[in-house]
């Protein structure tokens, strides 16, 4: 029997990719953000998240999509990581997914050295692929 | 059985306290042996502990503990005297007990050491003989066997478990005795914990003596009341004839421990009338009644609460200052006030006095200066000083390293010492108080102080320093190489300290909790090592600054002051050579631009264009101020201290984050790593020795500093404080202006003197014929010199008053620094050589 899990999915320009929902905390607009001098360019800036400060992190810089895609707002995905709170910069939100363990790949080799560092492997769901994140590696300090 | 396992939870939270106690106390007894209230008090605490193994089935604690209890019996009673060898088998009792406790703590069980060698010692030691009367001790005995059943009672009776204790205390049959005995027990005891049970099963083992007999005992020979004692807690009493209640009272205690309690007080006034015991029990005050014990855990949660508090009001702040409603206004104040109130409250109860830490110091410097054969005396001052539970857990281990250091490596042996013409005993002076909302702790010893000469040598061996740095930097900087990884100037790395690994170790921990460690020494004199640790690290006072239009927060307690320079002003900041410089009340303040710093838009570039004033905030870091050029400055405020996630924490120049008034955040500089990344104070002291520009501000006001400079074998020395950089000047770089000798420097002219040239002394190799001389830029005269000379020496602190007269007179002055003459160089005249340019 395949045992299925439930990811919560969004998009870094066309490509798909999701983290476990018992990751994610909540998923919110975007918010204004305090800028963090010297802190290198994936760290957006500081959110307030009802009193509490999180960091925001630009997943299209982490994972080396090149900023070119539309200027719009991105979203939040605040994940909880080895204790700490990060909100993921992401471009939209996708839907909750339920995926089959059957369906899940290593990561595909024709995924660019950085991006394949960030994530676990692929599912292959109907005419494209959901790319399951290492959050852990994405939160790391760089 | 979760019951058991809380009791004995309790049990070993209990002795641990005690243990920590027993050293103190030990210790002072070894100065005071004839104390009856101390050998009193340590007695009660062995037996304690006696008493609840026997309960818990912990055979070898309570042999062990049994031996020492006789011992300190007769010692109690005056049978014997307290000889050094007794007290070193008691403080090895207690290091038993603690490993015991320690095994039982993480396994359950005693552990497999029976430590027989230490029960024959202590059994030994009893038998030794003193010149005490027989009879006197009989007579004592039986007053002791009454204490005995006294302080059974009243161990019970600090609990709130009143059931134990009536029964505990009915079989027993303790009165009076118990009230007195109950009080000072009680003030032993700070925690209304479940340990009684044991105390009670203790009794019911037959360790004391049958309950009639002893209640009767008690009834004839009541010991002093306490008055004190009396007043508070409901004690617990033996009615004459409630010998025969115990039965009854035993069973119903689970069913109306109320009523057993409360029945008992009134008859505890019958036998207060008599008063036999020669031995007085000391009048303390039940602290039991006082006192409770939290959870860490909810105490952090509060505070946290607080925090968050604390912000809201501040946002409430806000809306109200712009409101024109009376009454929301003044509501407002009253939540601001009663805010700040409860924020102090709650920080009040993490605070700690650092007695805690201290208190396992005389043990220490005990057992160091047997071990190495040295006479040290300890003191003590500002235990009460009080600090956060955090920070008191954080610097318990570096002021052990630093003490320990201090008794191996600073203070001599008794025969160096006399060598020395020192008094043989040396001291150990620790010392710690409040000041501008931090806690200063020092640790001051007599001894041979550092060697620094060594401490240079060594740096350069390891390669922390270049042999030039090691010329250049000051003796208080040489100092503070021992805080560089790796460094050690032991001979002999010994047990005790000396392995290298601590010092940086204790820095680090210090400056991780916000704190800075410094040291001073003398060579031959001394030792000082101060610390600076802030108050607190949660809720500060912060100024708020904007830079780019963002805002960030400063942290007061690094704040000197706040200079505003207005655009048309006269005196501006000058450029040394592309450093901003500004001269503050006669010191060069370096200069330091936040928004270069941060790699954003330069805030005195901003300033300049827009011909706005330039505001800059003076800070202090580690005892070198500079000040930090902003776009502007807002206010003051209180924010609360958040800390950064992971992956922004190696970032050195913020310590946090805070939420603003309106919902902002707002990054906190921390003003140390800022000073550190813009060079104002060197990483690790690496890279080029920039003569502090105010070294002058030593701690100690009666000295000053002179750089040593030499022309072949002449020696000549200027005062540091003028000098503004050292130099070296690169052949063919030297040009004229008009008739004037000058150099292209830092973006502007620098006038340049030959110092051969100008005193007359024999020429050394010119510029021309070396690709690089040595230059010492100097501040004279309103005006910077290059100083050309044949070798940069060294910088040494002399008493103020040579300096100042060598500047006053005419001549140059002339002393003797390091057995080399030395002349003074009086830079006022020296800057007369210099032809206007």
């Amino acid at each position: 029997m395949a045992t299925a899990t439930q990811l919560c999915t969004f998009y870094l320009d066309d490509q798909l990719f999701g983290v476990p929902v018992a990751e994610v905390q909540e998923v919110i607009r975007y918010q204004r953000m305090t800028p963090v001098p010297l802190a290198g360019p994936e760290v957006r800036g500081l959110i307030n998240l009802r009193g509490q400060i999180v960091t925001a992190l630009d997943l299209r810089q982490r994972v080396g999509i090149a900023h070119n895609g539309p200027a719009r707002q991105p979203m939040n995905v605040v994940i909880r990581s080895d204790g700490d709170v990060v909100s993921l910069l992401v471009d939209e939100i996708g839907d909750v997914q339920t995926v089959d363990e059957a369906d899940f790949e290593p990561v595909p080799t024709t995924i660019p050295e950085e991006q394949r560092r960030l994530v676990r492997g692929a599912y292959k769901l109907d005419g494209q692929l959901l790319l399951l994140l290492n959050s852990r590696e994405a939160t790391a300090p760089c | 059985m979760d019951d058991l396992q809380g009791l004995v939870k309790d049990f070993l939270v209990e002795s641990h306290e005690n243990l920590d106690r027993l050293d103190d106390e030990l210790v002072k007894l070894e100065h005071e042996p004839e104390s009856p209230e101390r050998l009193a008090s340590i007695f009660r605490t062995i037996h304690t502990i006696k008493g609840t193994s026997g309960f818990f089935g912990f055979g070898t604690l309570q042999s062990v503990t049994h031996a020492g209890e006789s011992l300190l019996s007769r010692l109690r009673d005056g049978e014997l005297r307290l000889q050094p060898d007794m007290t070193t088998a008691l403080l090895a009792l207690v290091d038993a007990v603690r490993d015991m406790l320690a095994h039982i703590e993480e396994k359950g069980s005693e552990g497999e050491e029976k430590y027989e060698a230490l029960v024959v010692r202590l059994t030994e030691l009893q038998q030794a003989r003193n010149a005490a009367s027989e009879a006197k001790k009989r007579e004592e005995a039986s007053a002791a066997d009454s204490q005995d059943a006294a302080a059974e009672a009243a161990m019970c009776w600090s609990t709130s478990s009143a059931r134990d204790c009536a029964s505990a205390d009915l079989i027993e049959g303790g009165s009076a005795g118990a009230e007195a005995a109950a009080a000072e027990r009680a003030a032993l005891e700070t925690e209304a914990g479940e340990a009684t049970g044991p105390q009670v099963a203790d009794a019911q083992m037959g360790d004391s003596k049958p309950p009639a007999e002893s209640h009767r005992k008690m009834r004839s020979e009541a010991a002093e009341p306490d008055a004190a004692a009396t007043g508070t807690a409901a004690l617990p009493d033996a009615r004459p004839a409630g010998v025969p209640a115990t039965a009854e009272a035993h069973s119903d205690l689970e069913a109306d421990p109320e009523a057993a309690t409360a029945a008992l007080p009134p008859s505890v006034e019958e036998p207060l009338a008599e008063s036999a015991s020669p031995n007085r029990i000391s009048r303390l005050i039940p602290a039991a009644d006082r006192t409770i014990r939290v959870d860490v855990a909810l105490l952090d949660q509060l505070m946290n609460r607080v925090g968050e508090l604390v912000l809201a009001r501040n946002q409430i702040l806000q809306f109200s200052a712009q409101s024109n409603d009376p009454a929301l206004v003044s509501t407002t104040q009253r939540l601001n006030l009663i805010t700040s109130e409860l924020q102090e409250g709650v920080m009040k109860t993490r605070m700690q006095p650092i007695g805690n830490v201290w208190s396992r110091f005389p043990r220490l410097v005990r057992d160091l200066s047997l071990q190495l054969k040295k006479q040290i005396r300890l003191e003590m001052t500002g235990k009460e000083t009080e600090l956060d539970k955090t920070i008191v857990e954080a610097i318990k281990d570096p002021l052990t390293h630093i003490v320990r250091n201090a008794i191996d490596h600073g203070l001599e042996t008794p025969e160096q010492r006399e060598a020395r013409n020192k008094p043989v005993e040396g001291s150990l002076i620790l010392r710690a108080f409040h000041e501008g909302g931090q806690v200063i702790i020092e640790i001051k010893d007599d001894g041979a102080g550092l060697n620094t000469e060594r401490i240079r040598k060594k740096a350069v061996d390891r390669g922390i320093i270049s042999v030039e740095q090691s010329l250049r930097i000051s003796d208080r900087e040489a100092a503070q190489l021992i805080f560089e990884p790796g460094f050690s100037t032991a001979e002999t790395v010994t047990n005790v300290s000396g392995r290298g690994v601590g010092m940086d170790v204790v820095k680090n921990n210090i400056e991780k909790i916000g704190g800075s460690v410094e040291i001073q020494t003398t060579p031959g004199k001394g030792t000082t090592i101060r610390i600076k640790i802030p108050l607190t690290l949660a809720i500060i006072p912060a100024l708020i600054v904007t830079l780019n239009d963002d805002r960030f927060a400063i942290p007061q307690v690094s704040l000197s002051e706040l200079v505003r320079l207005e655009p048309n002003a006269g005196k501006g900041i000058e450029f040394l050579q592309g450093t901003p410089v500004y001269r503050l009340r006669n010191r060069l303040l370096p200069i330091v631009d936040l928004g270069t710093q941060l790699e954003l838009p330069s805030a005195l570039e901003c300033c300049r264009k827009e011909g706005r004033a330039i505001n800059i905030v003076v800070l202090r870091a580690d005892d070198r101020e500079f000040g930090l050029v902003v776009d502007a400055i807002n206010d003051t405020e209180e924010i609360v201290v958040k800390p950064l996630s992971r992956m922004l924490k190696s970032l050195p120049i913020y310590a946090g984050a805070t939420i603003m008034g309106d919902g902002d955040v707002a990054l906190i500089l921390d003003v140390l790593g800022l000073a550190q990344k813009s060079k104002i104070l060197l990483e690790h002291r690496h890279g080029a020795a920039c003569p502090s520009v105010e070294d002058s501000s030593d701690d100690d006001q009666s000295q000053g500093s002179l750089l040593i400079v030499s022309l072949g074998s002449r020696r000549y020395a200027l005062p540091l404080q003028s000098v503004a950089r050292l130099e070296e000047l690169r052949s063919g770089t030297v040009e004229f202006a008009g008739m004037q000798e000058v150099v292209q420097y830092r973006g502007s002219i620098l006038p340049i003197l030959r110092l051969d040239a100008v005193l007359g002394v024999p020429t050394f190799l010119a510029p021309e014929d070396r690709d690089r001389v040595p230059m010492v830029v100097v501040q004279a005269a309103g005006k910077s010199i290059g100083i050309l000379v044949e070798q940069i020496n060294d910088i040494v602190s002399v008493p103020a008053e040579t300096i100042d007269a060598s500047q006053r007179d005419v001549t140059t002055a002339s002393t003797v620094i390091h057995d080399r003459v030395t002349d003074i160089l009086n830079l006022t005249q020296l800057a007369g050589y210099v032809s206007a340019c």
